[in-house]
């Protein structure tokens, strides 16, 4: 599956295919999907099992369900505020999605559905949609002010509020290219790095020997793809409590 | 409650000692640093404001029907609109203005 004759077949691995036989054919459910399951399942047992006993001094589990929560109420009260508490269960759902989602994908034979632009454009989409809903919601009118700098001067007016506009709308689209494409390039290093070494490993001796530095550089990707697990589902989580920072405080 | 206060304050000061504790974070800051992550994020976000640009502009023009004139006009706005971007990257607007 690696290297099919000569040819790297580097995104083959995207693909996707209906799972669940005859009905999931039928709906289109894919292991894409199947993994977003078990992703929402496994963050819903890690918080339901690591609650469950309310240790004071917590177990393994607990300690993780906490850290998790503990880390997550933090960011969005020190980027949002007071307010942030009441996104918090919106934050944490959205983060803890993302991290499970891009961690699954480093099982071997997971799939990684945040390497889809389709399903971390629809999350942007629903922050995008959020903040412009929160701003509209707590500021009315007053919101739209957002894209005007006070005391500007009417004439660059003209120029700095469709700039402004502009700059509003990429967020989805910086928000969702960010996540996307660090998922898919590094997913794509592993996979070119490994047919390296199936490639040099079957041509005899000398191969063999050669195939030991694309296996090194492998081992040394996949603890950086852990390292950019952590480090995009963050990222979009902290954007998404600056963004809602800017939804409530306007500037 | 006392020595618990007293535990707790000694708990945070020996964390801060070994850099456990988050530092103190300007607003928007926290953001992960990093050739690699700046570099990346300046690209993605030059390009998806131009991107958007783009689309408004060639929209615009096929609703209207004004030639080629808005979709320049806006790739021009949309590439300012890309430089807002990476200059709130590293300028986050943030408290009183």
């Amino acid at each position: 599956m690696a290297a099919e004759g000569k040819a790297i077949d580097a995104l083959s691995q995207f693909a996707l295919t209906p799972v669940l036989g005859k009905v999931g054919a039928s709906v289109g459910f894919t292991q894409s999907n199947a993994h977003m399951l078990i992703a929402v399942g496994l963050v819903t047992a890690l918080m339901m099992w690591g609650t469950a006993r309310r240790a004071v001094v917590p177990g393994r589990l607990q300690a993780l369900a906490e850290a998790a929560y503990e880390f997550v109420h933090e960011m969005a009260t020190g980027q949002i505020g007071e307010e942030g508490k009441r996104f918090f269960p919106f934050l944490f759902s959205l983060f803890m999605f993302i991290l499970f989602g891009n961690l699954l994908g480093m099982l071997p034979y997971a799939f990684t559905f945040t390497s889809h632009i389709a399903v971390t454009f629809t999350l942007a989409a629903i922050v995008f949609v959020l903040i412009t809903a929160v701003g509209l919601a707590i500021h009315g009118w007053h919101w739209f002010s957002y894209f005007k700098p006070e005391g500007l001067n009417p004439a660059l007016a003209v120029l700095v509020v469709p700039i402004e506009i502009i700059s509003y709308l990429s967020r989805p689209i910086s928000l969702s290219v960010r996540l996307f494409a660090n998922m898919v390039a590094g997913h794509v290093m592993l996979k070119v790095f490994a047919s390296f070494v199936v490639m040099l490993g079957t041509a005899g001796v000398l191969g063999v020997l050669g195939a030991a530095a694309p296996l090194a550089i492998n081992v040394a990707l996949v603890g950086f793809e852990f390292l950019v697990a952590f480090l995009q589902a963050y990222v979009f989580a902290i954007l998404t409590s600056i963004y809602l920072h800017d939804a409530v405080h306007l500037h | 409650m006392a020595d618990r206060d007293d535990f707790d304050r000694r708990l945070q000061e020996a964390r801060a000692r070994q850099g456990l504790e988050a530092a103190p974070k300007g607003r928007g800051g926290g953001l992960p640093g990093g050739a690699w992550g700046i570099g990346f994020r300046v690209g993605v976000e030059l390009v998806s404001a131009l991107a958007v640009g783009l689309a408004i502009g060639w929209a615009l023009d096929r609703w209207l029907g004004t030639g080629p004139w808005l979709l320049m006009l806006f790739v021009v706005l949309g590439v300012a609109a890309g430089v807002l971007n990476v200059y709130r990257v590293f300028m986050p607007r943030s408290g009183p203005r």
